[in-house]
């Protein structure tokens, strides 16, 4: 549960604060609240942790999350599989 | 010796290693902490431990939000479950963690309404389409957990949803580390400080650390090469002399934090008195509770508690394990008794705990872990 998995943004909400982001091919609602007054646009990366953006990272940052990630293994396959059955819209 | 996994970067990490032995005064030890469970996990995967000359010393802290968590917490969170038309729900993490009378998946075996969340939100979720139900969100973690769930009470009460509420567990990093470094039982030179938990809180409350007790501190992301670069700024520090608060992971930890994330714990929770830390015992101002005026979401003012508190069990050496006074393989019950199946303390429930990362990813392969197990014991 303490892993910060990168997403990239792909839709914006109009109001509130749920944005669609991509992890890993997929495609989930996550909060964007906690990154309120950082402007945040289509195409940026987050780091998400429990369904809300944490901070704002770059394409390389995510890129060497992603494969921190892929590397551990189990605790990944969880925290994914846990994403995936995350409907907080 | 052999490393379990090698990673993309192991020259430029040999690199780094060198200019860390380069740095090792003779007939001088260096002991510095991990705090964050997922340096642990990058350490014991990649067996960075091999990298770093033998001067070296990587221990664990007790940055693993699960393995923290007494034991009388989990009966107390059993005890909400059992209330009629209670519906429980918790992060994956906590469901073996063994209470004093079983853990969340022996209390859900045994009728109780217990589901597994990804968010709080999920939670939240449940409870509005649960009106009938009181829908309980078991929250844990450090910082870097705390304004999720701080973000969706205030969330709750915008909508009005009045059948959900949290039973607080949230930790504070800091006052782990202040007992740490008052603890007569290890001497540390320096800290590899947490990288997500930075994210929140950012580098200066770790500023007492190097002015009061002299300790540098390097802010460390979770890739093999991060942890190295880490100790090498740290062992750079003491080699002149110095003991400050450095950011290796400033591509992600801005130094002063999200303030947004600390204003929304602020709203929504306080410090307690004192919370107790599995293995560190009671420590004051170290965990957070629901602030009065959102009461009507704290499970610990709407649910009567048993609030007993349990010691642990008597083979279990987790609080050692926590303290980085014991490595994993050193428990009387590491791999025999205690595995992540059967977990005895949570420092092997949890993926973050230091027992579990050395039992999945230690430089041992599972199936020698045993027979490895008793020859490290007898050689040390």
């Amino acid at each position: 549960m303490c892993l910060g998995i990168p997403g990239e943004v792909v839709e914006m909400p109009a109001e509130g604060d749920l944005a669609r982001v991509d992890v890993a091919g997929v495609r989930r609602l996550v909060n964007i609240g906690l990154l309120e007054g950082q402007p945040l646009t289509t195409g940026d990366w987050v780091l998400i942790h429990v369904g809300f953006a944490l901070s704002k990272i770059d394409e390389e940052e995510a890129r060497a999350a992603m494969d921190f990630l892929e590397g551990i293994g189990q605790a990944y396959d969880d925290e994914i599989k846990a994403l995936m059955e995350s409907n907080i819209g | 010796m052999r490393y379990v996994d090698e990673f993309r970067d192991a020259d430029t990490a040999q690199a780094v290693a060198a200019q860390i032995a380069a740095l090792c005064e003779p007939d001088r030890h260096y002991t510095f902490m991990e705090v964050c469970g997922g340096h642990t996990h990058t350490i014991y995967k990649h067996g960075l431990e091999d990298y770093l000359p033998e001067a070296v010393t990587l221990v664990h802290g007790p940055g693993c939000p699960v393995c923290v968590i007494p034991m009388g917490r989990v009966d107390d969170a059993i005890a909400i479950a059992e209330q009629p038309d209670v519906i429980l729900t918790s992060f994956g993490d906590m469901l073996r963690v063994p209470g004093g009378r079983g853990s969340f998946l022996d209390a859900k075996a045994a009728g109780a309404d217990i589901r597994m969340v990804y968010s709080p939100l999920d939670a939240l979720k449940i409870a509005r389409n649960n009106p009938d139900k009181r829908v309980v969100f078991m929250a844990i973690g450090f910082e870097t957990t705390a304004p999720s769930t701080a973000m969706t009470v205030l969330r709750a009460a915008a909508e009005g949803i009045d059948n959900f509420s949290i039973f607080c567990n949230h930790v504070t990093i800091i006052p782990a580390i202040k007992a740490i470094l008052d603890s007569p039982d290890l001497r540390l030179d320096g800290f590899l400080g947490p990288g997500h938990v930075s994210t929140v809180i950012g580098c200066r409350p770790y500023e007492f650390i190097a002015r009061d007790h002299g300790k540098p501190l390097v802010t460390a992301g979770f890739e093999p090469l991060d942890i190295l670069a880490s100790v090498l700024m740290l062992m750079r520090q003491i080699a002149e002399g110095r003991a400050d608060v450095e950011n290796q992971y400033a591509r992600v930890v801005p130094w002063h934090g999200n303030r947004r994330a600390l204003e929304v714990i602020g709203e929504v929770m306080e410090l307690r008195p004192y919370f107790e830390w599995r293995g560190l015992g009671f420590i004051s101002q170290s965990a957070l509770q629901v602030r009065e005026a959102y009461a009507s979401y704290d499970a610990e003012r709407i649910f009567e508690l048993p609030g007993v508190r349990v010691a642990d069990p008597k083979a279990c050496q987790c609080g050692e394990v926590l303290k980085g006074v014991l490595k994993p393989w050193e428990c009387k019950v590491f791999g025999t008794a205690c595995t992540p199946e059967t977990p005895i303390g949570t420092c092997m429930v949890s993926s973050e705990g230091a027992c579990a990362a050395y039992y999945n990813f230690g430089r041992f392969n599972r199936s020698h872990v045993r027979e490895i197990t008793l020859t490290e014991v007898g050689r040390s």
